[in-house]
């Protein structure tokens, strides 16, 4: 073609470079470093789980499952979630529906007050139900006549899951409904909807991504939590143990591939969660894409 | 179903939205609501539809009153004052197609109202039909036009067979073309359904177009009420003057059944004897006459400045001899007929003029 | 004229669920931290002072907030490197090394422990090459740094991507037409703007870090004066019914806690002023 300009091309052939990017040697040298650093930091320690799992054969792996206390960690774990996370939704919904659809007053101030479990030690969420609920507390000796015990139990290893998940599925809902505004419900409203059908036919389904985002942050939280539950459950084999708490123990007796066998189940709920996790994100980025255009 | 606002006033903070308010819609006509940003009448549509609420007097009694045929909805929730309101962003529902969208005012209608599956969906049809986008009812928002949009808002705000119907900028949002199609359309669609309608605009064009009659808004008062024909030749205000087109304006003093602006004198009639003094005169771009000569009859001298040929009419830009810039249209046949070149000397010629005193209102 | 805390909407359900949102914070968020600032304050100063700075502790905060800076200074470096790479490069398994960068959220800590034992330990994957070198990582403050450096790393990268992801290219073909060096223009054109975000990630990744608990206490060996950190700490001391002294180390952890949250806020408060003035 002659006549033709090639723009970004030299009298060789080859592309001149671009003013703003890197030649391709340091441009590799920069994927090289990042890989190998990503490697040393996150794939070999994820690799060990699985690894160190089936050291001693697939034999051995399936023989960890068969042990009574495993089940009951698996299944503590399990019923703590179904009561953190749904209560952790409801609130989120909640907070995000007066946050992002209401002006008032103090509302900044609620916004960090809900991000404040984030900054809490994992441990100190643990201390500070201990100290409320535990036998020297404020409402130790009340409970303890009673007979209702917290701390050391099932009741305290919820309320510290709910600490330590409890901003999850708010701040991803919160940003998401102040920056939808109020103009769809003030339409649905116009014709005619109540406030839960306005609610749950145009506000849920506009957010419903963010909130599985959350839920699914929310979930692997609850079930992975360590250091808060660690200080109130007392560590009872087969009553107050979780799947993390459960992996400590057998670790601390050196009974590795027991340890490491329940571990590769929190590993596979962990890459089940980001496969989730960026399959939400790709989704949204293309209905973002799609809506955009206007 | 006419509207009735009585005294409504609406505050935000220190900004006077609506500084009380009175207006009456008549049964069956097509209203605009004009003003610029600020106005305020895009909160007076608001109160109308319940979306805002008029400020309440000092003891935090309510005051003054909204009637839809004589029935007060001030107090009345915006979910039952049965009104179909059309947002300037259409604000469809997103994640609903067109069908889900126009048919959700007849979902959500409580058990014992709400018509059965089939009838929504010819309702929805029916509506679809109306509107012209009968083929489109599967499509999401995201896969349409601003305009066919605008019409699925429209067909949405229609299905609830809404009282009146008001609309917030309908075409403010879509561009220089669509909008004339849109807006003739509305206006035939109107012709058809005949059911009170609202809209609030800041295009003058389009208000004078499309409205039955016209409410001209500034700083949350009505400047003027009239049909486009009363509010384009007879502006009550210096403001509904200006608003309304382009316009030349002089000071002037008014003595003795004269008025005086730059160094012309012109009859001024005794009936409009309240004007006295300095007042302000306006001259509307095509009432300027341009001549080559001068015929005897009194006008002012002037050079050309510039001239923009490129259009219906052509527009002239004059400095007189007082140095005061002015406009002329002349159309394209008279234009030819005169070889007007840049500082030719041209002698003009206001054909109608308004005056307004200078401290308040009046005209000719 | 009533000052009024809500302004007016047609929406309903403002007072349901502020009021469930109010009470629900207070009861698990709210009360109980209250209830260690007061546990902690009726201690007196003079006993809050002698547990906060009795030899064992101090060495704890020495251990936890030095591996924490430390690890949250490696971030930074290498998290940029990594978010520039995400941001601007193609790479096969993009994707999946993008998703990865979220692994220390999603791992459970404790599985995180055991698994960076199970790599840096003596006889570990990676362990068993230091050990000839003279390099111990495992239990010792260098296997405290590894995890506190593991744990960190998200906070960093997701918080430079999206700045990355903002650099308008017509700024960097700005400072190449005035004739600076790639170097110069990422040294001044690039890392000035994106320097909030960095700081912001670091400061998080340093928060997170402090309080982090499960991934560390595998690797750390846990020795009094050498490798006890102060989560770990707080720990024993309940352990032992030392409540006032775990109260007094929470109270001062939380407070050093707080600290930082303020900072972070400021910085993004500071980030977007200075987004604005531009």
């Amino acid at each position: 073609m002659a006549g033709t300009i090639t723009l970004r091309k030299s009298a060789a052939g080859t592309p001149v470079r671009l003013a703003t990017g890197e030649s391709t040697a340091v441009r590799w040298l920069l994927i090289g470093i990042s890989l190998t650093f990503l490697t040393l930091f996150l794939f070999l320690p994820l690799a060990a789980v699985f690894v160190e799992a089936f050291r001693k054969g697939v034999g051995a792996y399936l023989q960890s499952f068969n042990d009574p206390a495993a089940y009951a960690a698996i299944r503590l774990t399990l019923l703590v979630t179904a009561i953190a996370l749904p209560l952790n939704l409801v609130f989120g919904l909640a907070a995000s529906w007066a946050i992002g659809k209401f002006e008032f007053r103090g509302k900044q101030l609620l916004i960090t007050l809900i991000d404040l479990p984030f900054a809490v030690s994992p441990v100190i969420s643990g201390l500070i139900y201990v100290l409320l609920y535990g036998i020297h507390g404020w409402f130790g000796p009340w409970l303890a006549e009673r007979g209702i015990q917290v701390i050391f139990a099932v009741p305290g290893i919820v309320l510290a899951t709910i600490f330590v998940t409890f901003p999850f599925i708010a701040r991803e809902v919160i940003p998401l409904m102040q920056e939808q505004g109020t103009e769809e419900e003030q339409a649905a409203i116009t014709l005619g909807a109540s406030g839960w059908q306005t609610f749950f036919r145009v506000t849920l389904p506009n957010v419903k991504w963010a909130v599985l985002y959350g839920v699914i942050l929310c979930n692997a939280r609850a079930m992975g939590e360590f250091g808060a539950v660690s200080v109130v459950s007392g560590h009872i084999r087969g009553k107050t143990n979780t799947m993390p708490l459960h992996v400590e123990i057998l670790y601390n007796e050196y009974n590795f591939v027991a340890a490491f066998a329940v571990a590769s189940l929190l590993a596979l709920l962990a890459l089940v969660t980001l496969v989730l996790k960026s399959l939400i994100e790709w989704r949204t980025r293309v209905q973002h894409d799609q809506e955009e255009p206007s | 179903m006419s509207i009735e606002v009585r005294n409504i006033s609406k505050r935000f903070g220190n900004f006077v939205a609506l500084d009380n308010i009175s207006l009456t819609v008549p049964t069956g006509k097509l209203i605009a609501l004009l003003g610029p940003s600020g106005s305020g009448k895009t909160t007076l549509l608001r109160i109308i539809a319940g979306l805002e609420q008029a400020d309440p007097d000092a003891n935090g009694q309510p005051v003054g009153s909204i009637l839809f045929h004589d029935e007060d909805v001030a107090r009345t929730h915006v979910r039952d004052r049965r009104v179909g309101f059309v947002f300037q962003h259409y604000v469809l529902f997103r994640h609903m197609t067109v069908f889900e969208n126009v048919a959700f005012g007849l979902r959500v209608l409580p058990r014992k109202q709400r018509p059965s599956r089939t009838e929504i969906a010819d309702r929805v049809h029916e509506l679809l039909r109306l509107v012209q986008l009968e083929g489109l009812a599967g499509r999401f928002p995201s896969q349409l036009s601003g305009g066919q949009r605008q019409r699925v808002a429209l067909a949405r705000a229609l299905a609830v067979k809404p009282r009146v119907l008001l609309l917030d900028e309908p075409f403010g949002a879509l561009d220089a073309k669509v909008r004339k199609e849109l807006r003739t359309w509305l206006r035939r669609l109107h012709d058809e359904l005949h059911i009170t309608s609202v809209f609030v605009t800041h295009d003058q064009d389009e208000a004078l177009e499309v409205a039955d009659e016209i409410v001209i808004m500034n700083q949350g008062r009505i400047e003027q009420v009239g049909t486009p024909d009363e509010v384009f030749h007879h502006p009550a205000t210096e403001f509904v003057m200006h608003f309304l087109g382009d316009v030349n304006t002089f000071h002037g003093r008014v003595n003795q059944g004269t008025i005086q602006f730059s160094d012309l004198e012109l009859p001024f009639p005794s009936d409009r004897q309240e004007i006295n003094g300095d007042a302000r005169v306006f001259v509307r771009p095509y009432d300027v006459t341009i001549d080559t000569k001068t015929n005897g009859l009194p006008a002012l001298e002037a050079k050309v400045v510039r001239v923009h040929s490129a259009g219906p009419l052509v527009r002239v830009e004059l400095l007189t001899k007082t140095n005061q810039h002015l406009t002329s249209e002349i159309s394209q046949e008279r234009f030819a007929t005169m070889n007007l070149e840049v500082n030719s000397t041209v002698y003009v010629r206001p054909r109608h003029i308004r005056v307004f005193a200078s401290n308040g209102t009046g005209s000719r | 004229m009533a000052i009024r805390i809500k302004q007016p909407s047609v929406l309903p359900g403002f007072g349901l669920t502020l009021g469930y949102t109010i009470f629900y914070l207070s009861v698990i968020v709210l009360i109980p931290l209250s209830a260690m600032f007061i546990r902690a304050g009726s201690l007196g100063l003079g006993e809050l002072w002698e547990v906060i700075t009795s030899p064992r502790v101090l060495a704890a905060y020495k251990l936890t907030f030095g591996a924490s800076l430390v690890g949250a200074l490696l971030n930074a470096v290498f998290g940029f490197l990594v978010a520039w790479v995400l941001v601007r490069y193609t790479f096969p398994g993009k994707r999946i090394v993008d998703a990865a960068v979220d692994l220390p959220f999603a791992m459970p800590t404790a599985v995180s422990g055991i698994a960076l034992v199970a790599v840096y330990s003596p006889s570990g994957w990676i362990g068993r090459y230091l050990e000839p070198l003279g390099i111990k990582a495992a239990y010792t403050p260098l296997g405290v740094t590894i995890a506190l450096t593991f744990i960190g790393l998200p906070f960093v990268v997701r918080t430079l991507q999206p700045a990355l992801e903002d650099l308008e290219a017509e700024v960097e073909e700005a400072a190449a037409s005035l004739g600076a060096t790639r170097w110069q223009t990422l040294r001044y054109v690039i890392i000035p703007t994106v320097l909030p975000a960095m700081l912001t990630g670091f400061t998080l990744a340093f928060a997170r870090a402090v309080g982090e608990y499960g991934s560390v206490v595998f690797i750390s060996g846990n020795l009094p004066m050498k490798t006890e950190i102060v989560p770990l700490l707080i720990i024993t001391k309940l352990e032992q019914y030392d409540y006032a002294g775990a109260t007094a180390l929470g109270a001062t952890m939380l407070v050093i806690s707080f600290a930082i949250l303020l900072t972070i806020n400021v910085l993004q408060w500071w980030s977007t002023r200075h987004k604005r003035g531009a």
